[in-house]
């Protein structure tokens, strides 16, 4: 059977899958499950550019999503106009001149040698430089920071702008991380690659989740506006509630899928490309590649940096959708090791592959609980019934069976199907 | 009765086979080596013998028995030892937990054989509490043939042992193998200096394209005008 | 001199305490990577399950009336939680690791399975124990030891809890114990040769089937004593240790992959690090804050506390640039 035709029954049979499960929980709970899974393909999509593509092991996608929900949070959120109209302002940009100050004093201090100062001393000089860069930083930021926190107006508040640009900037942030993080991490072997890149996302989740006067921290912001009507919005036309939210989100899902196709198709090209296939062989033979004379490094980096924009933006639209931006919510397993297994269980390096398991992943991933549920409370009734009374706490029970099937599906998927439900097309090419 | 007698050998690594039909016989007492040019599976009959690769016809019979497709953990309680071309040594391990780990599969004393090489070997006697990543090249090669004798083989397979050596520890190491064929270990190795390595064979063997090409005792070998010509450089 | 025992309690032994935990899984860790090459990401939750191991066995205990007048029953259950969660670890490898590696998979596929078991482990933990936490004290008392310092002014003593005392001594002997296995016995030596030199290891005739099931063995027996140390100092949690993952990762990797005394240095040199980031040195220049020139601040710390985590990352990325194998050159593949 050729790869296109199975794909094609795959394909088909994800769709009978959420027919099924849109009929057994409704057009409102599918149309939610829709939307997600779709922003979930488009992270999917991300690392299978870094990892399908590339070779690179990314372990940090929570970072990136949190980046991203960070970004559209700002942008699109209404004015603070207390922080604003406070000494705010004019402390945060003190505390980012400081910031800028210290890059360039760490900057020059890379730069030591021109001066002269060479070998230890210059390692001296640098590690120096960035003490001092701390230092000089955290005396701006961390008084403005108490600032706003009490008097000015609590948190920054967010632009007011249209949540798509939001979005953009949630790529265009995540960009930009991933450029720093690249630039250190990148030369690295798998295995470190893979600690490194955790350890960052962990870094930037505990900075997210502290700096309350940048995101209210564990707090919240919410509500989060959406770039299409919201349900209220149509209720007020006089769609009645129930279908209301089913418009709504079918409004939303389309925009995502706009979002989707254009990148879908502009990731597909660049595969098939010149520089897909490049990165292809560097992927697969590195040491070869760069003695081809191909910039290795500097490869790897732009792929870094672009599945890092997808993520970032799929990370924002899962954010406005849900409406609210709570950075303590966020969990390496619902938003890392969830993403690997779509990827590895659809195929890496197939992009169809990275969106059907996106696809299917997630409505697994959301329908283990009911269906655990169920078979629970059946097991729970019968053993009652024998006399071994019946299982306790059965909700929360339930609502953890999701991370055990989730590791049973990858664990099934590396055994028998390892390179994936819809595998990369090994082309020959002469 | 041979040692080892390979009969129309034929494997590789999974893809086309390297080996096509190869075919050594060699004595306890003999020192057989096999020669040839680049790529014409020397290297990759030591490794068939020892279980590296998969042999998928002819057989090999080690003292009677048939052993394709064991793996070494099998081999060497029966009495073969490999010493491979490179990494050959336990770089961050003493010269002595090296010899120890020769005598893994052994369930006997061992220390009299440590003591037997250790007296073929003297300069490893005095440096067996350094790390044998320390050593020189040359040393390096006897802790590894130390190693490999360490489990009392009947035959020792050596790749190549003269590899990367200075001319003069060349013929040391030539030297050190005759004195261990004397000692009634079989020897059986692959050997770049081709003509050096065939002066003091017993048997020699030229192999190209997986196949033999000639057979016949070492000084054979270097008379035969054929085989000088196209393989020993004229 | 109150400030000094200040910082001796806050720093010093914090800093033992945690990087004797870290030092324990990280010489797991550092083990697997030596005989297998792979980064075994799924470290944290062997210790976490080890901890409810030792816990349910505590539990059993109790139940059957069996308690210990001076040891809280959690630590002396300690070596019976050993050796299941020894077992268990086979029982991992078998299932999950070693059939990829008759395949022949890459390393790396290796690294993705152990998502499968974090996840697998972390699920069936929630499933029987829900996500909350649990103590290992709630019939017992965790005792507190005060030494007071036996000089003029001093008020503050030197404080630890005796599950913390116990924890050290019992790194020591573990940690004893395994340089004797490595260095003397002909096993330990195996596995020291196997993470030298896998092929060499292999022509050589050691079973090396063998020596990966006793890494399994330390290793998993190991992650059972640190899991359950951190969980008689802290509380236990289905996360408890995947939260740590990052810091145990960079003292292997800072210690050399594929050295267990690397590791065992990392481990420190990460714990004492995160406690000293952490401290309010404020506290030190106290005495002398009528004579500084100027008004010195309530707290004064390297990092605040909720970012003690950058701290492991900071050294681990410093290190690697620095010196991409390790500060004792571990193991490359």
């Amino acid at each position: 059977m050729s790869v296109a035709r199975r794909s094609l029954l795959l394909f088909a049979g994800l769709f009978v899958l959420f027919v099924v499960v849109g009929w057994a929980l409704g057009a409102a709970n599918i149309s939610l499950l829709l939307v997600q899974s779709f922003a979930y393909a488009l992270v999917a999509l991300g690392l299978n550019i870094q990892w399908g593509y590339g070779g690179l092991f990314n372990f940090g996608i929570m970072g990136m999503l949190m980046l991203g929900g960070a970004a559209v949070t700002f942008i699109s959120y209404p004015v603070n106009a207390q922080f604003w109209g406070s000494e705010g302002p004019l402390m945060l940009g003190k505390a980012l001149m400081a910031l800028l100050a210290g890059f360039l004093l760490i900057w020059g201090a890379r730069r030591a040698d021109r001066l002269g100062i060479k070998g230890k001393w210059k390692s001296f000089v640098t590690v120096l430089a960035w003490i001092v860069a701390y230092i000089v930083y955290r005396s701006q930021i961390d008084p403005a920071a108490a600032y706003i926190e009490s008097a000015g107006g609590g948190w920054v508040g967010g632009l007011g702008l249209h949540p798509v640009l939001g979005w953009l900037f949630g790529g265009v942030l995540a960009a930009g991380v991933a450029y720093v993080v690249g630039k250190i991490c990148l030369g690295l072997r798998t295995d470190y690659l893979a600690i490194a890149t955790i350890g960052i996302s962990e870094i930037i989740r505990a900075l997210l989740k502290n700096m309350d006067w940048l995101t209210r921290g564990t707090l919240t912001v919410s509500p989060i506006p959406w770039p299409t009507p919201l349900p209220q919005d149509l209720q007020a036309q006089g769609v009645s509630i129930a279908d209301s939210f089913i418009y709504a989100r079918l409004g939303f899902l389309a925009l995502v899928l706009i979002i989707l196709a254009i990148a879908f198709f502009l990731v597909q090209r660049a595969y098939g490309g010149p520089w897909g296939r490049m990165m292809r062989a560097i992927r697969d033979n590195h040491i070869a590649a760069a003695s081809m004379g191909k910039d290795v490094t500097r490869r790897q980096l732009e792929i870094f940096v672009l599945g890092s924009v997808l993520m970032g933006i799929g990370g924002a639209i899962l954010v406005s959708f849900q409406q609210i931006y709570d950075p303590g919510s966020y969990q390496p397993i619902n938003h890392t090791f969830l993403i690997w297994v779509m990827v590895i269980v659809g195929g890496a390096g197939n992009n169809w592959g990275a969106v059907f398991g996106a696809l299917l992943i997630y409505i697994t991933w959301m329908i283990s609980d009911p269906v655990a549920q169920a078979v629970m409370n059946a097991i729970s009734g019968w053993s009652t019934d024998i006399g071994w009374g019946g299982i306790p706490e059965i909700q929360s029970r339930a609502s953890q069976m999701r991370v055990f099937v989730l590791g049973v599906v990858i664990t099934i998927a590396l055994r028998y199907a390892p390179r994936g439900l819809i595998p990369e097309v090994v082309r020959r090419e002469a | 009765m041979p040692v080892i007698e390979l009969k129309d050998v034929v494997g590789g690594y999974g893809g086309a086979p390297i080996l096509n039909g190869v075919n050594i016989a060699i004595e306890q007492s003999d020192i057989g080596v096999i020669v040839g040019p680049n790529g014409a599976g020397k290297s990759t009959t030591l490794k068939a013998i020892f279980g590296l690769l998969r042999v998928t016809g002819g057989s090999i019979v080690f003292n009677g028995e048939e052993i394709q497709n064991a793996l070494p953990d099998r081999l060497v309680p029966k009495g073969l030892s490999f010493v491979p071309q490179e990494k050959n040594v336990f770089t961050s391990m003493s010269v002595e937990e090296n010899l120890e780990m020769g005598a893994f599969t052994r369930t006997d004393d061992y220390r009299p054989t440590m003591e037997w090489v250790y007296e073929m070997f003297p300069v490893l006697r005095e440096k067996r509490r350094q790390p044998a990543g320390e050593l020189s090249g040359g040393q390096r090669q006897m802790v590894a043939m130390g190693r490999a004798l360490m489990s009392q083989p009947k035959l020792l397979l050596l790749d190549e042992p003269s590899a990367g050596l200075s001319p003069r520890y060349v013929l040391e190491i030539f030297e050190q193998i005759v004195k261990v064929n004397k000692a009634g270990v079989g020897i059986l190795m692959v050997e770049q200096n081709a003509r050096q390595a065939l002066a003091f064979a017993s048997r020699g063997f030229v192999l190209a394209t997986g196949k033999n090409r000639f057979t016949g005792t070492g000084a054979e070998l270097i008379a035969d005008p054929e085989v000088a010509k196209s393989f020993l450089g004229g | 001199m109150n400030e000094l025992i200040f910082f001796f309690n806050n720093v010093m032994i914090a800093g033992v305490v945690l990087g004797s935990i870290y030092a324990v899984g990280a010489i797991g860790v550092t083990l697997i990577f030596g005989i297998l090459r792979f980064a075994h990401f799924a470290h944290g939750d062997m210790m976490t399950m080890g901890a409810f191991v030792a816990f349910l066995l505590m539990t059993a205990f109790q139940a059957m009336g069996f308690t210990t007048p001076f040891l809280p029953t959690g630590f002396v259950v300690l070596p019976i939680a050993m050796v299941f969660t020894a077992i268990i670890a086979l029982g991992i490898d078998k299932g999950f690791y070693a059939p990829l590696r008759a395949r022949g998979a890459r390393p790396v596929t290796l690294l993705i399975a152990s998502i499968g078991v974090t996840l697998i482990i972390q699920g069936l933990i929630r499933l029987f124990f829900g996500s909350g936490t649990w103590s290992f004290f709630e019939t017992e008392q965790k005792q507190l030891i005060r030494i007071p310092v036996p000089l003029e002014g001093v008020t503050r003593t030197i404080n630890f809890t005796q599950p913390q005392l116990l924890m050290i001594v019992a790194t020591i002997i573990a940690v004893v114990a395994l340089h004797l296995f490595l260095t003397r016995s002909r096993l330990g030596k195996a596995m020291r040769a196997m993470a030298d030199n896998a092929d060499l290891a292999q022509v050589s005739g050691i079973n090396t089937k063998l020596v990966v099931r006793v890494t399994w063995i330390i290793a998993g027996g190991l992650a059972a004593m640190a899991g359950t140390m951190l969980a008689l100092d802290v509380n236990l949690k289905p996360d408890l240790a995947f939260n740590i993952v990052l810091p145990i990762f960079a003292a292997a990797i800072v210690g050399g992959l594929g050295k267990p005394f690397g590791a065992i240095a990392g481990g420190y040199l990460i714990g004492f690090a995160e406690t000293a980031a952490i401290f309010n040195w404020s506290v030190l220049a106290r005495p002398f804050a009528g004579s500084l020139p100027f008004e010195l601040p309530a707290t004064v710390a390297i990092v605040p506390t909720e970012y003690k985590l950058t701290v492991a990352f900071v050294i681990l990325v410093v290190v690697l640039l620095w010196r991409p194998t390790g500060i004792f050159k571990g193991a490359s593949t």
